[in-house]
């Protein structure tokens, strides 16, 4: 198309190509003659490169040698610029340059010059290593550099299981430097900083410290693999051990102490900074001693917290002990039974809820080891409400019988009053406080815990067994007590030769009063109990079974000696039905049952002292006289009167038996003598 | 079977002699009169069946002493001799006084203790603070004092039970005072040692056991009965305490030394094995008998329980206090007791524990 064009540009327009044409042959010319020039300049410059190439190559060939010169001034100058850094403390710098000129030396080492500059350079570099590996043993540039040292060593060929050694040996003698201050402060005389101090210091100082190690060791030995890590985790286990021995005597120390909570405190710190170096250092196992450090002193503290009750317990009865020895002012009551009880009660109520609260700190939510799966489950359940709770009120119960089997038989060193203390008080443990304290602490301490607990009922069982025995034990006392004046009474008379009667001896009187106070003690503390129902006047009743036909036939033959096989028959025949009287019967939980045990044993006795003698007429007429007034002031005490009737007839009838001249006294004489008192 | 019961009937004063016929379950009784006094302790002769001493209290207006002496019974009420056919209307006999052990300087004589294998000529009877031994001369008509040692101490000391031991020859005899146990060398009657407060309250009674040397056994007031070493008398062996009130008497079996018979004011007669302290080691008897069948009985043996202590028996016929048991010296399964109603009960070892023991 453009030819289509230009065809028709050219026919349209012949003077302008005509012109046109000119102008190219005009060009063409010039471009010749440029072509020439060009072949003359092309010529030319042929020629002068030809010239020149000789010269250039020289040049290229001085500026190798230049380069070489250069380098070959590195290398001679290198132990100077070496020794000059290892004098400046460059040792990157230092490090560097010996990293760049080692390869050649190699390489070139047997050509003597070389030699010479290797073995100097070597001789620099052991001085350079010998330099950074004393730096990194004085040690008081503090980790991060040292690492560097590290860094440089390992950047010099040092061998690296050698600087594992080495970092680790020098890490060894910071941590043991605080371990040292640690044990400094644990001191044989009383420990100054308290254990929150101490194990702050021992988390920040070698704890920290070693969790630096640790890091620094891992970034800087991860090549060396598992046997690196392995001697990493030995050298932890090591110093750790060491550690735990002082937190332990530490902790040790705190044993006798009472603030659990400073101590709880103290646990969690050092627990909790122990968690860091666990994750660093799984392999060591840290954090599983540590767990098991708090764990032992958590057990060691409820073992604590139970000697404490013991002890608060045992503290309780020398006060009540003293309570009851100290002098009564006249005109002042001391402290009643039931006070002394209730202050008793409440003072070990305290005690226990002040040891729950005390050891409640360990399973507070805030502290790091409370989620463990001691302090969920064992320690609640066996630690806490078996060991702690359980084992007190066992340990009580047990310290409470200990009293029913004193050494001292002679009567023993308890006082009565205080075994009366005691049964009430283990009654009152069955009947609500075992339930009580075992709810608060269930409560507490929710139990999560599978393990078998004892049921509230077992302890309850045991307790209520333990009141039985220490009530028996008292009645018993208190029997002995009366029977050996009774006993006394009877043996240390001459019966046979005693005047008439005109008065009842002073020892029933005293009896009575024993009696009567016994009644007051043991009415402080427990309920009255119920009687058998008697006649309306049986109040009113005096000591006229003596004159009952029952009584007459008893012994009436034996005024006529005639007949002596029919006493004898009608006493076994009346003997089978009347109710056999079983000196001791289980005490039951109130006054009759006690008072009427107590005057069984001593009625009993009366009557096989009285058996053991002989009385002459006057003599029986006493024992009338006595067992009346015993009669009138001894039926009120006990549950069925007719009981301390049985015994006292049995009384007269067995020291008629035992009198040759038997004529009893009128009973109208013997009812007065006894009113008169 | 013979026992000696005193019993108090107004002012007479008897002894009876009763037979057991343990085959045909027969009971006889003779009767003899003991005319100087009310009886408080009898003990017969080891060696003449017919010999016997008593405690009596001599009747006076003033005061009561507590003398003993020495008897011989009529020879057809001798315990086995079938002379005399027992006919209820023959009048009571009257013993025959052979000698009295009575040395009125020594106050009341509490009991008389035979040489429990002698020749029935030694006795020691304690008197107040006195412990005395009698050489029986001139078949036995004339006691001549042959030693005597006496408690020294403050207040009034007083002996209230006597034993003597079968073992060392019988060279040593066990008294007991308030709640102190003694014991005494015959020979030099020397005291060789002391159970200080052996009993919270007065023992009443003690025992030797026949096949144990040191092992004694006591009793008191204080409910309890204890076995003695004693070669330790620091501490019992073993405390029973199974009576509810004054234990007035214990005896150990003659043969089987594990079984323990009490008598107690509580009414109650208690029977007990006592295993564990016994000469009789467990599954001994069994053993002994063929050494050859040892290794097929040992296992058997083994799967055994281990011996246990136990009350075997609690007797209740009593209406009253009882205050004398004692084992038959004929048959060792049987036994007697008496209490204050006047009541004598005889009564076996229950037949499993019998054949347990002998086979």
């Amino acid at each position: 198309m453009n030819f289509t064009n230009r065809t028709g540009l050219c026919s349209q327009h012949p003077d302008t190509i005509r012109k046109m044409k000119n102008d190219f042959r005009k060009m063409e010319d010039e471009m010749d003659r440029l072509a020439t020039n060009m072949a003359v300049i092309t010529d030319f410059s042929a020629r002068i490169s030809a010239t020149l190439q000789d010269r250039h190559e020289r040049i290229t060939k001085l500026a190798g040698v230049h380069a070489l010169l250069r380098k070959l001034q590195f290398l001679f100058e290198l132990p100077s610029r070496l020794t000059k850094c290892v004098e400046l403390g460059a040792y990157g710098q230092a490090v560097r340059y010996q990293g760049r000129a080692r390869a050649v030396l190699q390489q070139y080492q047997h050509l003597p010059s070389f030699r010479a500059i290797q073995d100097d350079c070597q001789v620099i570099t052991a001085r350079l290593a010998q330099q950074l590996r004393q730096r990194f043993r004085e040690g008081g540039s503090g980790a991060p550099e040292q690492a560097e040292c590290v860094e440089l060593l390992l950047a010099l060929g040092e061998p690296a299981e050698e600087l594992c050694e080495e970092f680790l040996a020098h890490a060894r003698g910071r941590l043991e430097a605080e371990l040292r201050s640690l044990e400094a402060e644990l001191g044989p005389s009383p420990p100054a900083p308290d254990v929150l101090e101490f194990t702050d210091r021992g988390g920040s100082g070698f704890v920290g410290g070693l969790c630096q190690v640790a890091s620094a060791y891992q970034e800087l030995f991860a090549a060396q693999g598992p046997a690196g890590a392995e001697k990493l985790a030995a050298f932890a286990r090591e110093l750790g051990g060491r550690y735990f021995a002082l937190v332990e005597r530490r902790l040790a120390q705190e044993q006798g102490g009472g603030d659990n909570s400073l101590l709880v405190r103290a646990l969690d710190r050092f627990h909790r900074r122990l968690r860091a170096p666990g994750a660093l250092l799984a392999a060591a196992g840290l954090a599983e001693a540590a767990t098991e450090i708090v764990e032992r002193v958590a057990r060691e503290r409820l073992g604590h917290h139970l000697q404490g009750l013991r002890s608060a317990f045992l503290g309780c009865l020398t006060d009540v002990r003293q309570a009851l020895a100290a002098p009564r002012l006249a005109g002042k009551e001391g402290p009643g039974l039931a006070e002394l009880l209730a202050n008793v009660a409440s003072s070990i109520l305290s005690h226990i809820k002040a040891s729950l609260a005390a050891v409640h700190l360990f399973t507070a939510k805030e502290v790091s080891f409370s989620n463990k799966p001691y302090f969920r489950g064992e320690f609640c359940s066996q630690g806490v409400r078996e060991g702690l709770i359980v084992g007190f009120i066992r340990s009580m119960c047990q310290t409470a019988q200990s009293f029913c089997d004193s050494p001292g038989e002679k009567g023993g060193a308890t006082p009565p009053a205080l075994l009366l203390l005691l049964s009430r008080l283990c009654l009152d443990y069955e009947t609500a406080t075992i339930s009580y304290i075992l709810t608060l602490t269930d409560e507490q301490f929710l139990v999560q815990d599978q393990s078998p607990v004892t049921p509230v009922s077992t302890l309850c069982a045991e307790a209520r067994e333990t009141a039985r025995r220490l009530l028996t034990h008292y009645v018993k006392v208190q029997g002995l007590v009366i029977s050996q004046m009774l006993r006394k009474s009877v043996e240390t008379r001459d019966w046979l030769s005693t005047l008439e009667p005109r008065n009842v001896r002073a020892v029933m009187k005293r009896v009575v009063e024993d009696t009567t106070a016994i009644d007051v003690q043991v009415g402080l503390l427990y309920e009255e109990g119920v009687r058998k129902a008697q006649s309306s006047d049986s109040s009113k009743r005096t000591f006229s079974v003596y004159s009952s036909s029952r009584q007459q036939g008893r012994y009436a033959p034996s005024y006529t000696p005639s007949a002596p096989m029919d006493t004898n028959l009608l006493s076994n025949i009346q003997k089978l039905f009347s109710e056999r009287i079983d000196v001791f019967s289980p005490v039951e939980f109130n006054k009759v049952s006690v008072l009427t045990g107590i005057i069984k044993i001593s009625l009993k006795t009366l009557l096989e002292c009285v058996r053991l003698r002989t009385f002459g007429r006057f003599g029986l007429q006493q024992v009338q006289v006595d067992c009346h007034f015993l009669q009138l002031y001894l039926w009120r005490f006990v549950a069925d009167e007719e009981l301390v009737h049985l015994l006292l007839d049995e009384v007269v009838a067995s020291a008629a038996l035992r009198c040759p001249d038997p004529v009893p006294m009128e009973p109208s004489v013997v009812e007065v003598i006894c009113e008169r008192g | 079977m013979e026992d000696d019961a005193p019993v108090i009937y107004g002012l007479e004063f008897q002894i009876h002699i009763i037979d057991f016929d343990d085959e045909n379950n027969i009971i006889n009784k003779n009767v003899l009169l003991h005319q100087v006094g009310e009886i408080w302790h009898i003990s017969a002769s080891p060696a003449d069946k017919g010999v016997l001493a008593t405690c009596y209290n001599k009747p006076s207006d003033s005061k009561v002493l507590t003398c003993a002496a020495v008897w011989r019974m009529p020879k057809e009420l001798e315990p086995g001799s079938h002379e005399s056919p027992d006919d209820s209307s023959s009048p009571a006999h009257t013993l025959e006084l052979l000698c009295h052990l009575d040395d009125t300087a020594h106050g009341s004589v509490a009991c008389v203790v035979w040489e429990p294998t002698g020749d029935g000529r030694r006795v020691i009877s304690l008197a107040d603070s006195h412990i005395l031994l009698w050489d029986l001369q001139e078949s036995s008509s004339q006691a001549v004092l042959a030693g005597s040692a006496s408690l020294e101490g403050k207040g009034q000391l007083k002996f209230t039970a006597g034993r003597w031991s079968p073992h060392h020859t019988c060279t040593q005899v066990a008294t007991a005072n308030d709640t102190t146990i003694r014991g005494w060398d015959t020979r030099s009657m020397s005291q060789i040692y002391c159970i200080e407060n052996a009993h919270g309250q007065l023992v009443r009674d003690l025992d030797f056991n026949p096949n144990k040397q040191y092992y004694l056994a006591s009793c008191g007031d204080d409910c309890k009965v204890k076995f003695w070493d004693t070669r330790n008398v620091t501490e019992p062996v073993k405390t029973l305490e199974e009576h509810s009130h004054w234990v007035w008497s214990v005896r150990y079996n003659h043969s089987h030394d594990q079984l323990v018979l009490t008598g107690s004011s509580d009414s109650r007669v208690i029977l007990s094995n006592m295993v564990s302290i016994s000469s009789e080691p467990f599954g001994h008897l069994v053993d002994d008998d063929d050494l050859s069948d040892q290794e097929e009985r040992r296992p058997e043996e083994k799967s055994q329980e281990p011996p246990q202590d136990s009350v075997i028996a609690t007797y209740e016929e009593h209406e009253d206090s009882v205050y004398a048991v004692d084992w038959s010296s004929a048959d060792p399964w049987l036994f007697a007791s008496l209490s204050y109603d006047g009541r004598l009960v005889i009564n076996r070892v229950p037949r499993a524990l019998k054949y347990h023991i002998l086979l």
